[in-house]
């Protein structure tokens, strides 16, 4: 079973490797603590995004109820993916917790878009399988970047700027999904009135309740002007 | 270091939660039309916001070229991932380009 589990996460493991590699570098260059802290966060964090935005909030010093809602805001995608899976996680036990946290966007799409067999014990144990198998990729990638960017002497300046092309890369992603400029818009907008009207420490949370009144008479409108079904259609 | 293993932990648990929160709560509620329509559009609106966010705060204002050092990299960004498609190349090419008008001061 591990060879065909690994077979199947070869390209998460192309995927996580190097960008676990860059996270941990941009950890070892920007910041003053230890290397091992690098792979800490992987083991327990594991969010891509989300680690490289806490190099730049542990860099500022943030408090920690900023840490706590920019984190839950950035990875709020996943409270939708849970939806699709939460059917096939049932009665998985102890493992259930450890799918659960395992969620990332690439195990996800790797765990819904995979054949399965009618043995539901069975493909649990290999969805759990996947779920370790990608983390030990992250992790590794982690430390040998931290490791990396601890000893390897380079001109580093400017490599935090890895963040905004990952934002922008998501960004273009979530396009390319959606085929709707709107939400892009909302967001942009947005973000632009928080920085005019807000200090920088409170700008991310004010752009982000922004967005979510934003959302909620967007969709207050949808339901009481036009029929729900022919607005969808429409948009 | 308190610091430190105090932010690892308010992150794991935030990015947990957001993991988790399916699970506990939305198992009754997964076709609510307000739950659908905040899962098609709040992920692409929060990347916008911080893409904007970020991209602003990483530019030089004061540099004889106000702010075209994160412009040029950003553009760099959006046309290699429309071409290519490759987030890590997107990111390692536009951060290099970064990078390189930063340590030049080609924009200041």
């Amino acid at each position: 079973m591990n060879q065909s589990v690994f077979r199947l996460t070869l390209p998460i493991l192309f995927g996580y490797l190097p960008l676990g590699t860059a996270f941990g570098v941009l950890f070892a260059t920007q910041l003053d603590y230890p290397w091992w802290a690098a792979p800490l966060m992987g083991v327990l964090i594991y969010a891509g995004a989300g680690q490289i935005l806490a190099v730049s909030l542990l860099a500022a010093g943030a408090g920690l109820v900023e840490v706590g809602v920019a984190m839950f805001v950035l990875n709020a995608r996943h409270l939708f993916y849970g939806l699709s899976l939460l059917g096939r996680f049932r009665g998985a036990g102890w493992r259930k917790a450890y799918l659960i946290f395992g969620l990332t966007d690439e195990t996800y799409s790797l765990l819904t878009s995979r054949s399965r067999g009618p043995d539901r014990h069975h493909e649990q144990l290999v969805d759990f399988r996947i779920t370790a198998f990608n983390q030990s990729y992250w992790v590794v990638g982690c430390a040998v970047g931290a490791l990396l960017g601890e000893n390897v002497m380079f001109d580093s300046r400017g490599i935090e700027f890895a963040l905004v092309a990952l934002f922008i890369v998501l960004t273009l992603e979530q396009y390319h999904a959606l085929k709707d400029l709107f939400p892009i818009w909302t967001g942009a907008a947005a973000a632009g009135v928080a920085m005019l009207v807000l200090p920088p420490a409170h700008q991310l949370i004010g752009a982000i309740a922004l967005v979510t009144v934003v959302l909620l008479v967007h969709y207050h409108r949808l339901r009481t002007s036009a029929t729900p079904v022919s607005r969808e259609q429409s948009s | 270091m308190t610091y430190l293993l105090s932010f690892i932990l308010v992150s794991a648990l935030a990015t947990f939660a957001t993991r988790v929160i399916p699970f506990l709560f939305l198992e009754r509620h997964t076709e609510h039309p307000l739950i659908k329509h905040l899962g098609r559009y709040l992920p692409a609106a929060v990347m916008a916001l911080l893409a904007t966010v970020f991209l602003y705060r990483s530019a030089d204002w004061q540099a004889g070229l106000p702010g075209l050092d994160a412009l040029v990299a950003g553009l760099i960004v959006v046309g290699m991932h429309l071409w290519r498609r490759n987030a890590l190349l997107s990111i390692v090419t536009g951060t290099a380009a970064y990078m390189i008008v930063v340590q030049t001061g080609v924009a200041a």
